[in-house]
């Protein structure tokens, strides 16, 4: 099981080493998504990595999951993180789709020839996910949608939206899951956002205007979609945890080369023990994070009672633990680190809106929180 | 048809190379190990040919390795990458087999698995003997064309490019036969997740000398004896010519002397 483990993180390294590290900061400077780079990690079998092997997914576990976005963010955390988001959404088509809808977008989204986006933030509707107002009119034997998402990656370049609309009263009760193909007549995207970081991934609005799909690309029952909203970020909040610590494992090596060479006052920076202590201190921070990832992928995997709390407190541990990694990785390469070519302040760009996405680092305190007291 | 590709396990090129001063074996423990390039390059092709539309999908292709025990996972890469089957003959008797044993030995493991076509790589990048191809075909009593730059196969023949310093060579065997590749030949395709868990299901023999019929230290055959082993010298300085208007001449002069022209 180890030794499998290994050889498929090896393959993952070997594709971040080759295909990822090399054009991290050019992407960056050129806010270039790299399609063609995606379809290579479709191949490997990046596009699915616990969807079901039916119709394409690779069928591994959590375990393998966050072992492998860590790899993938040594090598570009923007990238890692959209093909975390792109697993997001293949796994609720595969999991709360039917045989039809499965058969339908699984292959193209494992494949990676086919990208996918998740649209449930909007301008008026954050952290406080249940208050969305898009709205999916029924009409015949299709809905009707109406409204705008917010911050959706991938928006623009991908195939498939997976689109969370109100088709009954307010409140989480009323919401579905529907996934709107792209080209669908009423489907429109807003400008490429300008960022302070992921600027290798697009992120746009998606607007609805009268965007009528069938009925048949709703997700399971009306009124699930909240449901399926929130287990998806279960996993997504793993993988996000896991680009994390994988930039900021990539930045703390990158600093423990720099204070091996770099001299000052005579003698190698790590020979001060104020650099040592802070060196052990993202070793020990960043080991920490990752034993309570692996602890949260494993309940997710074994369909734990208190998935939701593990996954919430791995999230908000390793986002902001990675993030002041990343951060001091750049304090200790002192002007270096803030040259783009050193590569150490696009990781701290690109690691500080983890802190934000798949759920504020607030709202993880807010589910640790309230689980605690509830057991009270 | 039935392809063995012969794979190596090495020390990482990227890496520092040691060897060990007390038994001359190359230290293991100093740097990675890796698939040496040139075999994933030799199971390039034959994969290449087992997928290719004019192989019927008769292909089986098998990696051969002699290897420590410790080499298992990278030989399992092989699987990985596509190949059907994988033999590893393991046995501490052969560590620091010359390049005599080990041709007898991945000889017998050849003839006992039955085989239309051989693949090497022409150079392995810490043993650098380059003749191991050559001494396989002769003991194995079929044709041999060595450092091949393309590779066509059909049922019956093996025909490519062999590239020399002066011209390049057409060159084709009837099948069975021995050929060994060059660098020349395309990248090795990255092993993906499905073949990584299909690998862990496909036929892995683990065979040791005895199995074969050799025994290692037999003092009848011919063997090589190692004389001398010295660290590597220190990297030296290197000559700084400062132009002075002459700076091309100098330059000629020194390539000229050092024979690099």
């Amino acid at each position: 099981m180890t030794e499998e483990r290994d050889a498929l993180v090896e393959a993952v390294r070997e594709f971040a080493d080759a295909e990822l590290a090399p054009n991290a900061s050019r992407w960056d400077t050129e806010k270039h998504f790299p399609i063609d780079t995606l379809r290579k990690a479709g191949q490997l079998g990046l596009g699915g990595v616990y969807v079901r092997e039916d119709f394409g997914g690779s069928g591994l576990s959590r375990l393998d999951a966050v072992a492998m976005f860590e790899e993938l963010a040594k090598g570009d955390t923007a990238i890692a993180a959209y093909i975390s988001i792109h697993n997001m959404v293949a796994w609720m088509i595969d999991t709360f789709g039917d045989v039809a809808q499965r058969e339908r977008w699984i292959p193209g989204l494992t494949a990676m020839t086919d990208l996918g986006s998740y649209c449930l933030t909007e301008p008026g509707a954050g952290s406080d996910a249940a208050a969305i107002t898009t709205s999916a009119r029924r009409e015949g034997d299709e809905y009707v949608i109406n409204g705008v998402k917010q911050f959706v990656s991938g928006a623009g370049s991908s195939a498939v939206y997976v689109v969370m609309a109100r088709t009954g009263d307010q409140g989480p009760k009323g919401i579905s899951a529907i996934v709107v193909p792209d080209g669908t007549p009423g489907l429109s995207f807003g400008r490429n956002e300008q960022k302070m970081g992921w600027n290798a991934q697009p992120t746009r609005q998606v607007v609805f205007e009268d965007v009528r799909v069938p009925i048949a690309n709703r997700l399971s029952a009306e009124g699930e979609g909240f449901g399926i909203a929130m287990k998806g970020l279960n996993g997504g909040r793993l993988n996000i945890a896991a680009c994390s610590i994988g930039g900021a494992q990539w930045a703390l090596e990158r600093a423990l080369r720099y204070v091996s060479e770099r001299e000052t006052f005579g003698a190698p920076l790590a020979t001060n023990q104020a650099v040592m202590f802070t060196l052990a201190d993202m070793e020990t921070d960043l080991q920490a994070a990752r034993a309570l990832l692996q602890r949260a992928a494993a309940k997710l995997d074994d369909g734990a009672s208190d998935v939701v709390p593990a996954c919430a407190m791995a999230k908000r541990f390793a986002t902001d633990a990675a993030f002041d990694v990343a951060n001091s990785a750049l304090q200790l390469h002192g002007g270096y680190g803030y040259l783009h070519e050193y590569g150490i302040e696009r990781v701290v760009r690109d690691l500080r809106v983890h802190q934000i996405l798949e759920g504020t680092n607030e709202i993880m305190r807010l589910i640790v929180g309230r689980d605690l007291v509830s057991k009270l | 048809m039935k392809i063995i590709v012969l794979v190596k396990e090495v020390p990482d090129t990227y890496g520092e190379r040691k060897l060990d001063l007390e038994t001359g074996l190359a230290d293991r423990a100093a740097s990675e190990s890796v698939l040496d390039e040139i075999s994933e390059r030799a199971l390039e092709v034959a994969l290449a040919h087992a997928g290719s539309a004019g192989s019927a999908g008769d292909v089986e292709v098998v990696v051969l390795s002699m290897a420590p025990e410790s080499a298992a996972a990278t030989i399992r890469k092989g699987l990985a990458m596509g190949a059907a089957s994988a033999i590893h003959i393991a046995d501490p008797d052969l560590a620091g087999a010359d390049l005599g044993l080990t041709a007898r030995t991945l000889a017998a493991a050849i003839r006992r698995a039955g085989f239309d076509l051989v693949i090497t790589g022409n150079l392995s990048t810490d043993g650098s003997g380059g003749v191991l191809a050559a001494m396989l075909a002769e003991l194995l009593e079929v044709p041999n064309v060595t450092a091949l730059s393309s590779v066509e196969i059909t049922a019956d023949t093996v025909a490519g490019t062999r590239s020399t310093d002066d011209a390049a060579m057409r060159v084709s065997a009837p099948l069975p036969a021995v050929i060994s590749i060059t660098e020349a030949l395309p990248d090795a395709r990255l092993p993906n997740f499905k073949g990584i868990m299909a690998a862990k299901k496909k036929p892995f023999e683990t065979l040791t000398a005895a199995d074969l019929g050799i025994e290692p230290h037999d003092l009848s055959v011919a063997a090589s004896i190692l004389t001398a082993i010295a660290e590597k010298p220190p990297r030296a300085a290197g000559v700084k010519i400062t132009d002075e208007g002459d700076g091309g001449t100098k330059i000629a002069e020194f390539l000229i002397e050092n024979r690099l022209a």
